[in-house]
């Protein structure tokens, strides 16, 4: 299935602003930012997972655990500092 | 009735915002607003700007599920959040949050707790503009902290 890639902030200036994605029935959250470490140099330090990166699912935040749609709109992006 | 959240490049007037808040409302006998502005020095060195990006649509979506969560929470009135985005420079105006109520109690804590929420669930990232270049702004733990205070667990900078 099919789900659009969003990042901002950091991520944003490392991996562009969007990316389409095939993943398989089922993945997670966790399952999509594994495979994407694995598109590119890039990816993998962005999305290292020591990194401090948050997500959200179709405009809301979630935990890695969510599991996805077809069609989702999925962000990956530092800690906020808004405010 | 204006809208709760607002999104913009563009400053805001205290005094109008505050008017607009309770306007008509004689049930009001207390407005609260907290007033975020833009340091000129951070970390030992001088700010020369600060660049505000967020996530258009979540943002105003996570705001209103605040003002929701508050108003369930808190005997207020009526709550508006600003938050402006884009280039800001040093002593610029960057977030308003502001709360009417019928006694000062219920606005002071209500517009504080709109004010902890926001740092750690709302989708901005500030970058400052430095002599040396620019730099995302690294999340608080202390901001996470200051959401736990109102049982709310946040994660955010951990």
């Amino acid at each position: 299935m099919k789900v659009q890639v969003r990042y901002f902030a950091s991520l944003r200036e490392a991996l562009g602003a969007a990316e389409a994605v095939e993943v398989p029935e089922g993945s997670t959250l966790r399952g999509l930012r594994d495979l994407l470490r694995q598109r590119s140099p890039q990816h993998a330090s962005a999305l290292g997972s020591e990194r401090a990166v948050r997500c959200a699912l179709d405009q809301r935040l979630c935990s890695e655990d969510v599991p996805l749609s077809e069609g989702a709109e999925v962000a990956f992006f530092p800690p906020v500092t808004g405010g | 009735m204006a809208a709760r959240v607002s999104i913009r490049h563009a400053d805001f007037d205290l005094s109008a915002e505050l008017a607009e808040l309770r306007a008509g409302d004689g049930g009001v006998g207390a407005v609260a607003a907290f007033v975020g502005t833009v340091r000129d020095h951070s970390q030992g060195q001088a700010i020369q700007r600060m660049e505000l990006e967020h996530y258009p649509g979540m943002t105003e979506a996570a705001i209103e599920t605040m003002i929701d969560a508050a108003m369930a929470r808190f005997d207020i009135r009526a709550a508006r959040v600003v938050h402006r985005v884009g280039v800001l420079e040093p002593l610029d105006q960057i977030v308003l949050v502001a709360v009417a109520s019928a006694h000062r109690g219920q606005a002071f804590q209500a517009c504080e707790f709109l004010m902890d929420y926001l740092k750690t669930q709302a989708p901005f990232w500030k970058k400052e503009g430095t002599g040396d270049g620019a730099r995302w702004v690294d999340a608080r733990a202390s901001d996470d902290a200051a959401l736990q205070r109102w049982g709310i667990a946040s994660g955010n900078a951990g």
